[in-house]
């Protein structure tokens, strides 16, 4: 790893302030540490973000969820509030990566990075998320652009995502047996209105899934997807999965989810 | 005093590995030490136009930069192959050379040029991103069952071809196939596997300038072999000058029995610049240069009648053995395989043909098992299909055909001693519910899954030895073991053994073993091993030899100091040498009420006088002291055997396969410590069940390895298991004085066809290779429903 320079910002205007083109926020550290470690990532600069207190914590209002930005994994999957407003976020967070990571790894972290087969993006999507950062908000479906590229713009910090409480909810996983990130995974939100299939892991980038939201828009059932047949033409391969199986899974874990809801 | 063999004695290293106070050699800090850093092709296989280290010189910390020609020049030897086999038509194998730091021509990803040595960790990486290297890159051959038709990467080396041995009578085999009723064929490939030791390699090397003395710390299964290979063919110090410590190591799996390219340069370089230096792999490195097991490509085929005799056996097969062939490369596909691919039937003829090929991936060697279980998933592959085709049940079919009497002439090598093949299974059938397997995969169909079972049974070869007989296969050395007892003065007891023990619980087993045979207190024993400079030579610990064969040169060496013992008694209380017993620590003259101790004994062997008496205690012709050591080489192999039974259910949907039972009835002979021995069958056992669903080393066309981390080489973890069932069925071994059999490979050796053989099943007998991944069964899932539908 290259020698870097370590900054412990007090509060998100010092932490914005110190950003640069050659830095990077740090908040666990999950995904940015070991991308140093292997030399696919340096910077000048690494600015600590876990002790402005502003970003941690857990609000639960009537109509939603508000997590503060480096609020770990392990402190969501634990609250008794998220278990009891939303379920199915509690168990996402349960099932990342493995404890040491639960124990390091930030909600806000994940999104900033949106890599393609991480959890969160899609409980952002499924769940109407608000993205709130120290310039504004933006909602889910406008903030994951593309494979680990976000709405975030140079120096912008995400303070917390706020979840809208569905009706229903599950989020069903079918993991990488290596790595056990999602090969596929399936977040399904009843709102009232409408329901949300987003999918993370298929392809290049978290998506809502039009098609299958629409059938269960209409008829709430995992009857109404069964035998879907999905485009797997954007749909990733590689060894572990071949776009044709990741899309068989993606109705396979909808319809668990739907399911379980 | 109750004798400890055959109790779960607790562990006498659980305290300090429990506590993190294990001293590996990663922890061996020595003053003054240096780094170092290997620079490694970043090519399968390329020729070196130019090697440039100028940049690399300059840059800060550096101390030393080493490359191939240095080493050549030096005429530092290259790495080696531990066996000659022979081909069928008769010539000699054809083995590349090895160099340490390749100097013209690098032949797969990891294949080191050079090494960087600096001041620290850090600086020597970064000089090690500047040497440049020019590489002049050539087609690759990565493919196992291509690879003879690929270009030649060795000069020489016509269709990169090792060797193409034969065991067995082809004649008698095609008679056999002509009188067949029917022929049961299988294409199957054995998949490459990466051992994946908890503790990478890693080396300290040391130079004393004042004595001369070379000492290497490094993560080896077997000090004294490494320092005999190290001096005699690296040429790197006679070994009375070359100090090999094998501290604690933190699994082996048969990856750290090899001496590496790294062991020899740091050992060579080290005294060139008279500094110590250290190494330490990364996982990435492991990942590339440890070697690989497995990785076989078979045809094999049953002959059988139709009522289920077996009548003869073919097996064609193509074995990888990576770049170079490495210590244990050329034995493992070859007379670790061949002579166990007929498994545990009365097969009246049978040939094994094994093609070994070069390719450019790391070299291939013995891991976990090597050879038996390639050869055990050929047989019990075969068999379970047989079964299908024959429509007999498959235990039935097995026990049909399972030797009856003992000592059994199995057909291409081995007589087995011992073993009741029929008492296993029947235990195994009991303890798996056979009986009520066809409930459960009712109840599973009910819910939308489907559900197999399979079994296997198998034997294996296994405490590595006897000299005459693995020489007159083409073995370089004796593979016998040994160990000197010592007592102290004041009565403990050290133990000198060659064996190594890295996760085997050596410093627990061997201890029980010595302190019935001495009757000494287990906490007054303590077992010594892995350092050249203590007890004699010693062949190390893999092939399941450590308890078979270290284990029974400690016996022997406790039953010596007892004979002096007897001697010194008689002396000492004045009766005869023969009415002296030895029983639980105690010399007991035969009808009388005298008595000496062992620790007595022991003292007066140290202090052989008396105040005031001129008369001493020792018996003419005995010298003072109690201290003796036994080489022991055995008569024959030993062989475990067993059945193990596993049940899985797939989900048709997603490809998931639980392995929902596994069953394994086990005869290792006589347990020391069933403890240990659970530890040893529950490992294996994971490994095993990783090879048929979760492991595969893959290599790209180019060579580049896939599967290079953690991030895609799938180990299994703890929650991919259910609870193992586990048994045991002992018939003692008759050719050791224990009666033990070794109980280190077998899970890793009857597990994959076990699973394999229930995923098949339920999958309705459609061939699926290992790994059974999910995609894989989905698509095997997705045909059968086809099938299913268009016979409805």
């Amino acid at each position: 790893m290259k020698d870097f320079n370590y900054h412990s910002a007090k509060d998100s205007k010092e932490a914005s302030k110190l950003a640069s083109s050659s830095s990077a926020f740090l908040a666990g550290g999950m995904t940015t540490i070991p991308s140093m470690k292997l030399g696919l990532a340096t910077y000048k600069d690494l600015i600590d973000i876990k002790n402005i207190k502003k970003l941690s914590g857990i609000k639960v209002s009537g109509r939603s969820v508000t997590i503060g930005a480096a609020t770990k994994h392990v402190e969501v999957s634990n609250s008794k509030d998220v278990k009891k407003a939303i379920p199915s976020l509690s168990s996402l967070a349960e099932g990342i990566g493995d404890p040491q990571v639960r124990n390091r790894g930030t909600i806000g972290g994940s999104i900033a990075n949106n890599d393609p087969s991480a959890d969160y993006p899609s409980a952002c999507i499924a769940l109407n998320a608000t993205i709130h950062t120290n310039e504004r908000k933006i909602e889910a479906a406008k903030f994951f652009k593309g494979m680990f590229e976000t709405a975030l713009k140079k120096g912008e910090l995400i303070e917390a995502i706020e979840f809208q409480i569905p009706e229903k909810s599950s989020y069903q996983k079918h993991p990488n047996p290596a790595s056990r990130y999602a090969i596929v995974g399936v977040y399904v939100a009843k709102h009232k209105g409408d329901v949300n299939v987003a999918v993370t892991g298929a392809k290049s980038c978290v998506y809502n899934d039009k098609e299958m939201s629409k059938a269960l828009s209409g008829n709430f059932s995992s009857s109404s997807i069964d035998g879907m047949d999905l485009d797997s033409s954007e749909m990733n391969t590689d060894m572990h999965a071949s776009a044709e199986f990741r899309a068989s899974l993606v109705v396979t874990q909808a319809k668990k989810a739907v399911d379980a809801c | 005093m109750a004798s400890l063999v055959g109790s779960r004695v607790e562990r006498k290293e659980d305290k300090r590995f429990l506590t993190g106070k294990g001293r590996y050699t990663a922890d061996i800090n020595l003053a003054n030490q240096t780094y170092a850093i290997f620079v490694r092709s970043p090519h399968a296989r390329a020729s070196i136009k130019k090697l440039n280290i100028d940049k690399a010189l300059k840059s800060s910390g550096v101390v030393s930069i080493l490359t191939g020609k240095e080493i050549a020049d030096d005429k530092i030897g290259g790495l080696i192959a531990g066996w000659a086999i022979r081909s069928e038509d008769g010539t000699e194998m054809k083995c590349p050379g090895n160099p340490p730091l390749a100097k013209d021509n690098v032949n797969f990803v990891g294949d080191p040029v050079a090494v960087v040595i600096a001041e620290s960790l850090a600086e020597a990486k970064e000089a090690a991103e500047k040497v440049e290297v020019d590489y002049k890159v050539l087609k690759a051959v990565t493919s196992t069952a291509d690879a003879m038709n690929g270009d030649t990467i060795h000069e020489g080396i016509d269709k990169n071809l090792c060797f193409d041995w034969l065991l067995g009578d082809r004649q008698k085999v095609k008679e056999a196939f002509d009188k067949a009723d029917k022929v049961i064929s299988i294409d199957i490939i054995n998949n490459r596997l990466i051992p994946n030791a908890m503790e990478p390699r890693a080396c300290v090397a040391d130079y004393n300038a004042a004595s001369e003395e070379i000492t290497l710390y490094t993560t080896s299964q077997n000090p004294h072999l490494s320092r005999l290979i190290m001096s005699a063919f690296g040429n790197v110090a006679p070994e009375h000058k070359l100090r090999v410590v094998a501290p604690d190591v933190g699994g082996g799996f048969g990856s750290k029995i090899n001496v590496y390219n790294e062991d020899i340069v740091c050992s060579w370089a080290a005294k060139k610049i008279s500094r110590a230096i250290k190494w330490v792999a990364e996982r990435s490195e492991s990942f590339l240069t440890d070697i690989h097991g497995r990785d076989h490509v078979t045809h094999a085929e049953l002959a059988v009648t139709k009522d289920g005799k077996f009548l003869g056996f073919k097996n064609e097969t193509i074995a990888n053995l990576g770049a170079y062939a490495r210590v244990f490369g050329t034995v493992t596909p070859t007379y670790l395989f061949g002579p166990c691919a007929t498994g545990v039937y009365e097969i009246p003829a049978a040939y094994t043909n094994v093609k070994a090929v070069y390719t450019n991936t790391a070299p291939v060697d013995a891991y976990r098992g090597a050879g038996r279980p390639e050869a055990t998933y050929t047989i019990e592959r075969l068999v379970e299909k047989a079964s299908m085709e024959l429509g007999i049940d498959k235990t039935e079919l097995r026990i049909k055909n399972f030797p009856t009497a003992f000592p059994f002439k199995q057909t291409l090598v081995h007589t087995v001693d011992s073993g009741d093949y029929v008492a296993g299974m029947e235990k195994a059938k009991q303890m798996a519910d056979y009986k009520g397997f066809e409930a459960r995969r009712k109840e599973s169909e009910a819910k939308g899954k489907l559900r197999g079972i399979g079994v296997t049974s198998y034997f294996e070869a296994c405490g590595i030895a006897p000299s005459a007989a693995v020489m007159s296969l083409g073995c370089g050395v004796g593979l016998w073991e040994s160990a000197e007892v010592r007592f102290n003065p004041t009565g403990q007891v050290t133990v000198y053994t060659g064996s190594h023990s890295h996760g085997q619980s050596h410093q627990t087993t061997f201890a029980q073993i010595a302190a019935d045979e001495l009757g000494v207190p287990i906490e007054n024993i303590d077992i010594v091993h892995g350092d050249t400079d203590k007890g004699t030579f010693g062949m190390g610990t893999y092939g399941s030899r450590s308890l078979a064969v270290g284990g029974i040169a400690i016996v022997n060496a406790c039953k010596k100091i007892v004979e002096k013992g007897k001697r010194v008694t008689a002396k000492m209380l004045e009766a005869n040498p023969e009415d002296v017993e030895f029983k639980d620590g105690e010399f007991i003259v035969s009808k009388s009420n005298k008595k000496k101790t062992i620790g007595e004994v022991a003292f007066a062997c140290y202090l052989p006088g008396v105040r005031d008496e001129m008369k001493s205690p020792l018996p003419e012709g005995d010298e003072p002291g109690l201290k003796e050591t036994s080489f022991y080489d055995p008569s024959n192999f030993s062989f475990p055997a067993g059945t193990h039974i596993a049940e899985v259910e797939i989900d048709p949907e997603t490809g998931h396969v639980k392995l929902e039972k596994y069953t394994a009835c086990d005869d290792f002979g006589r347990i020391i410590n069933p403890m240990v021995v659970e530890g040893q069958v529950h490992g294996g056992l994971a490994q095993g069940i990783g090879q048929a669903l979760y492991e595969n080393a893959e290599y790209d066309e180019t060579g580049q390895l896939m599967t290079g981390s953690y991030m895609d080489y799938t180990m299994p973890r703890a929650d991919n298991f259910p609870e193992f069932n586990i048994g045991y069925t002992c018939t003692h071994a008759t050719t050791n004085p224990l009666g033990v059999k070794g109980c280190g490979e077998a899970g890793a050796i009857a597990a994959p066809p076990t699973v394999m053989n229930a995923v098949i099943d339920a999958l309705g007998g459609q061939e699926v290779t290992m790994p059974a991944t999910a995609e894989k069964v989905w698509k095997a899932c997705k045909n059968l429903k086809k099938s299913n539908a268009k016979a409805a």
